[in-house]
């Protein structure tokens, strides 16, 4: 194990500190007092496991293939961009357009995210990426939404857990809502049904990863129904133009 | 009852006598203008674009495309675009899509510039047998350059140059993805680039495998959709170029018909078959000048800082966007005028919104250099380039290099009949129905690419021969070579340009 | 020529915070956070605005003026004298900075209108606003940054650490303080031009770009106010001026009327509020914030942080004892606040809105 100490130190001096450390074959990296620095993870791939302490700066994680990276405190904006493969834990909050584009892997955020989260995800039959958020959602959530995992449990309280716009353009994938969902703030295109017991599969195999990262018990992530929300057309603007 | 209110555009003939019935024409027209009557061939005139596929592949002679002259009545002010769009509103509520670039007749610019010669007083130089350097670095460029002497006496570099694209001729592809165009005339493309020593642009729509030996001739594209982006993508060519707009459909997303995503397409993009691709009208990680930096710099980092382009829309205020994409850190600003082409956009759109490549490449240049940041960031001009002398007018406005598409397919058989959004391209070049994309061999056609390419680097020089000078530097950004004839003095101030006669 | 303008673009990071005791932090404090952010600005424009930094003459309007033209300064002056007294000039104090080879010349006056001057039912600070546009809009090269009782605006063209060394920002005290980094797509070089952009006690600091701009320009010069510069920003604290100082409407509800609520969320509100929401969009429609935005404002009495309707620009708030932060980023808070007792990211076009406490 190596640590880093980001105290002061500009990102791209302390992302490449992280690059060196990477291909000296380090395997385990703790980086602290970090604060604000950008891209830390940026494009990195390998078998890694990168433990921050502080507040990471915006797009953590973008285009990583393959690390693990576990932030012990809240984290910025960006996270996850276009990311390919790996795993970010986000112990705190997290902010606005998370997962933008993401093509594999896992988010797993304990607290609230913000606006525009796991908007534009991909997915095949190879590879699908997933987020799972313990706390609510703003507005937009999975929009354009075209492949992978989406979870949002809304674990700390009984207010509203998403914003409006759920799933706008969704065209793929799916989305599962802990609680109930107001037909009213999804998008045109979603359609809000029971989960089936292939869904409940999915779902508990992915929370049982997540309740692992954070520490939580699956039974009481279960003990609520979901909802399930799935693009009702695989083309949602096929009336839109005329030809 | 009738089938539209909006008459046939075309009406396609047979000449019954010259006709033997070999069905030529039914296979070759993706459009399904021609089936088979048991004694003769039945033709729907109503599905003709004027294509011609039929008439080339007509061994007879047999086949001509008419203007249907029971068009809606001319009108100076209510041209058959407006009466049809209406029409054709009136019967579906859709927006009406288009294909190609904007055909409504603005002033072209480009047409009311000419270049100078030489005569008498400076001699102008034999091109064919002196040398002439085209030869164009696309990227950053310092501003002074350090060099020192080396231990073995020897010059070299004291600090490490920017990265640069190397291109034999300033000329290169406009992006066009996998997926608006076949893989086949992908293909064409790269195989072109590779030959010419240029580059063409994979477009949002990935890199499909087969383009990986090309990837030294090759521009990946990050756009709003994300398409295929994965960091051996990022990886994958010689820059990143980030898609922020296109001159066809300024401040508009991008929406690839279900039609065209077949699994392969689908695959490479990472999206449902049959679903319609989306790419939303902004990235959604970019609202702001610093969120353009902020992605510039991730694609950076992730690439051990390859040069990136930012291609824009050109809309009114490009002087001030490009100044804040090159103060962001791109190295390249990519220039997309009024004229550009697409696949597929609202008519309404295309026809209406941003402006001219000729004045937003004059505004660009003059706005960077007032701010002493020209050097910072080549620019490429795109949108309408019609033919070498275009490109020579458009380098000596300002532009580092050019970007062709509609001229790139042209070559392949393109008429710009405009129905690239249709899927039905019955030359194979905007279709993935896989009989259509068969027809289009990438070996025959690149050939013909290859021409077209050799052809204007010829005519290039033959104009640089003509100015008097021999490298294409010395006409970059030399608009003292160009003189305007029948533009306004408020043109002729924005352009930087002499009135001819003066 | 009205129609030949060249809107000013920029991108920023931005910083705020406020003691609600009005206990008073040091300059170095807010810089410290802005510092973090110098990523988010491309070095051409950073400034500080400070609340409670001159009790000695806290009842008088300090202006900051710079002169670009220093031979303009006596045409200044005399305007001055012409209707005010002043209590004191002197010239800003600055630290030489590397980075800041040439600087204009900044000059600060404490002021007061004359009693006689204030014919009719003028207001004082109409009066001071019809002085600050007559000098920003017809003298060249003079250009007040500020002109608010016990605060004052220092930017200039650098990024934050060089504009916080120049102005010496350590040596000031306040209760409230924002703070900006820029990033201007504009030609730089004008000082003027950096934030926070002022008008009596509001400042402003902005991150983002208003693309109704056109509208809300032609909007308020109907009750003229003169647009000189060509920002975004100045729309936003002209409107502010003219919406809740002259047209009395209380700062939520002037948030109401620049971030509108959605028709659609309109339409679900119960019957007065709905009626009080529509007739609020409507007299203000010209008035809409439209585009990216989130923007700090400043007053005597508060902070208020707000963005645009569909958050298309970050802004986070943190509470730490009696201080209330906001910033563009988490870190920037953290900077100079390590362990919050809580952080939030405000919704979109929902302002969070601080008042002193007593």
């Amino acid at each position: 194990m190596v640590k880093i100490d980001a105290k002061g130190t500009y990102y791209r001096d302390l992302n490449r500190k992280v690059r060196e450390a990477v291909e000296k074959g380090e395997k385990e990296i703790v980086l602290e007092n970090v604060n604000g620095q950008y891209y830390i993870g940026d494009g990195l791939r390998g078998n890694v496991s990168i433990t921050i302490e502080g507040v990471p700066g915006n797009d953590l994680a973008a285009f990583m293939d393959g690390p693990t990276v576990r932030i012990k405190s809240n984290a910025q904006d960006n996270i996850g961009n276009t990311m390919n493969s790996g795993k970010v834990v986000i112990e705190g909050h997290a902010g606005d357009v998370l997962g933008y584009g993401m093509r594999g892997g896992k988010l797993h955020i304990r607290g609230n995210v913000g606006y525009r989260v796991g908007i534009h995800m991909k997915g095949d039959k190879k590879q699908g990426p997933t987020i799972i958020v313990g706390g609510t959602a703003g507005d937009f959530f999975g929009e354009y939404m075209a492949g992978g995992l989406l979870v949002l449990l809304g674990l700390d309280g009984d207010g509203p857990i998403v914003g409006d716009y759920l799933g706008t353009g969704m065209h793929g994938g799916t989305i599962f809502v802990r609680g109930e969902v107001d037909k009213e703030m999804c998008g045109a295109e979603v359609g809000v049904m029971e989960p089936d017991e292939d869904d409940l599969k999915v779902l508990r195999e992915a929370l049982s990863d997540y309740c692992a990262d954070l520490g939580l018990k699956l039974e009481d992530v279960m003990s609520k129904g979901f909802k399930k929300l799935v693009p009702v057309s695989a083309r949602p603007y096929g009336n839109l133009y005329a030809y | 009852m009738f089938r539209s209110l909006a008459p046939p555009e075309y009406l396609a003939t047979i000449d019954r006598v010259k006709c033997i019935r070999c069905k030529r024409c039914i296979q070759n027209c993706g459009w399904g203008v021609y089936s088979w009557g048991g004694d003769k061939i039945l033709i729907d005139t109503f599905k003709c674009v004027k294509c011609l596929r039929c008439y080339h592949y007509c061994p007879e002679e047999a086949i001509e495309i008419k203007d249907n002259p029971t068009r809606f009545k001319q009108n100076a002010y209510w041209g058959y675009h407006n009466i049809r769009n209406i029409k054709r509103q009136a019967e579906t509520g859709g927006i009406p899509l288009t294909g190609m670039g904007s055909d409504l007749p603005y002033t072209i610019l480009f047409d009311n510039l000419l270049i100078d010669a030489c005569q008498v007083t400076n001699p102008s130089i034999d091109p064919l047998r002196e040398p002439m350097e085209l030869r164009t670095y696309l990227g950053k460029k310092p501003s002074s350059v350090k060099i020192e002497k080396g231990k073995d006496g020897k010059l070299k570099l004291a600090e490490p140059a920017p990265p640069q694209i190397k291109l034999e001729v300033p000329i290169i592809f406009s992006p066009m993805s996998y997926g608006s165009i076949s893989l086949n005339a992908q293909k064409v493309l790269a195989t072109a680039a590779k030959e010419c020593g240029i580059v063409m642009n994979t477009g949002e729509g990935g890199l499909h495998e087969d383009l990986i030996p090309y990837r030294k001739n090759i521009i990946v594209q990050v756009a709003s959709g994300r398409f295929g982006v994965n960091p051996e993508y990022l990886n994958a060519g010689v820059a990143v170029e980030i898609k922020i707009g296109q001159g066809a459909k300024p401040g508009i997303g991008g929406h690839l018909p279900g039609e065209k995503i077949p699994l392969e397409v689908a695959k490479t993009r990472m999206i449902p078959v049959g679903t319609d691709a989306l790419s939303p009208a902004p990235q959604h990680d970019i609202y702001s000048i610093e969120d353009l930096r902020q992605l510039i710099y991730a694609i950076k980092e992730a690439t051990d800082y390859k040069p990136v382009s930012v291609k824009i829309a050109a809309v009114h205020n490009v002087a001030a966007i490009a100044s804040g994409i090159v103060r962001a850190g791109a190295d390249i600003v990519y220039l997309d005028g009024f004229r550009g082409g697409t696949g597929a956009a609202p008519s309404i759109i295309r026809d209406h919104l941003g402006i001219p490549i000729e004045h937003a490449l004059a505004a660009v240049d003059d706005r960077l250099r007032q701010e002493g940041i020209r050097n910072e960031a080549s620019i490429i001009a795109a949108g309408g380039i019609r033919s070498s002398a275009d490109a020579a007018k458009a380098i000596a406005l300002g532009a580092d290099a050019v970007a062709i598409g509609t001229a790139a397919l042209i070559t392949m058989g393109c008429t710009t009949c405009g129905k690239c959004y249709t899927g039905n391209c019955s030359w194979g070049i905007t279709t993935q129905r896989p009989e259509l994309t068969a027809r289009l061999d990438p070996e025959v056609y690149a050939e013909r690419l290859i021409n077209l390419i050799h052809a204007w680097t010829h005519e290039l020089k033959e104009i640089l021969g003509a100015l008097g000078i021999n490298s294409i530097e010395s006409l970059r950004g030399n608009r003292e070579r160009l003189r305007g004839v029948g533009l306004d003095s408020f043109t002729l101030d924005i352009l930087g340009v002499k009135p001819a006669g003066r | 020529m009205n129609h030949d303008y060249q809107k000013d673009m920029a991108g920023c990071g931005l910083t705020g915070l406020i003691s609600r005791k009005r206990r008073r932090v040091s300059g170095s404090h807010i810089a410290k956070s802005l510092c973090l952010m110098t990523d988010r600005g491309n070095g051409l424009g950073a400034g500080y605005a400070a609340y409670g930094i001159y009790p000695e003459f806290k009842d008088f309007y300090a202006f900051h003026i710079m002169y670009d033209e220093p031979s303009v300064r006596r045409t200044v002056e005399e305007v001055l004298k012409a209707s005010y007294h002043v209590e004191k000039i002197e010239e800003i104090p600055t630290s030489p900075v590397r980075a800041i080879p040439i600087s204009p010349l900044l000059v600060r006056y404490f002021v007061e209108p004359l009693k006689e001057k204030l014919v009719g039912d003028v207001e004082e600070s109409d009066f001071v606003v019809s002085t600050v546009m007559r000098v920003n809009s017809e003298i060249e090269g003079a250009y007040i940054f500020s002109s608010g009782k016990n605060m004052g605006a220092f930017k200039g063209v650098g990024n934050p650490s060089d504009i916080a060394e120049f102005f010496r920002m350590e040596e000031y005290e306040g209760y409230l303080w924002t703070a900006h980094t820029r990033f201007p797509t504009n030609t730089p070089g004008w000082w003027g031009g950096a934030h926070p952009f002022t008008l009596l006690d509001w400042s402003i600091v902005h991150n983002g770009e208003i693309s109704s701009y056109g509208i809300n320009k032609r909007y308020l010069e109907m009750y003229g106010y003169k647009l000189t510069l060509l920002t975004d920003t100045e729309v936003a604290a002209y409107l502010l001026d003219l919406l809740i100082r002259r047209h009395g409407l209380s700062i939520p509800v002037a948030c109401a009327a620049l971030a509108s609520p959605f028709w659609k969320n309109i339409d679900r509100m119960d019957d007065g509020e709905r009626d009080a929401l529509t007739a609020l969009r409507l007299t203000y429609g010209s008035a809409l914030l439209n585009g990216p935005f989130s923007l700090l404002f400043g007053h005597s009495n508060g902070l208020v942080g707000i963005n645009d309707r569909i958050k298309l620009r970050p802004l986070v708030a943190a509470v730490k004892d009696d201080v209330t932060y906001m910033a563009s980023e988490e870190s920037a808070i953290r900077a100079i606040c390590p362990s919050p007792e809580k952080v939030w990211a405000p919704r979109a076009g929902d302002p969070v809105i601080v008042g002193l406490e007593d």
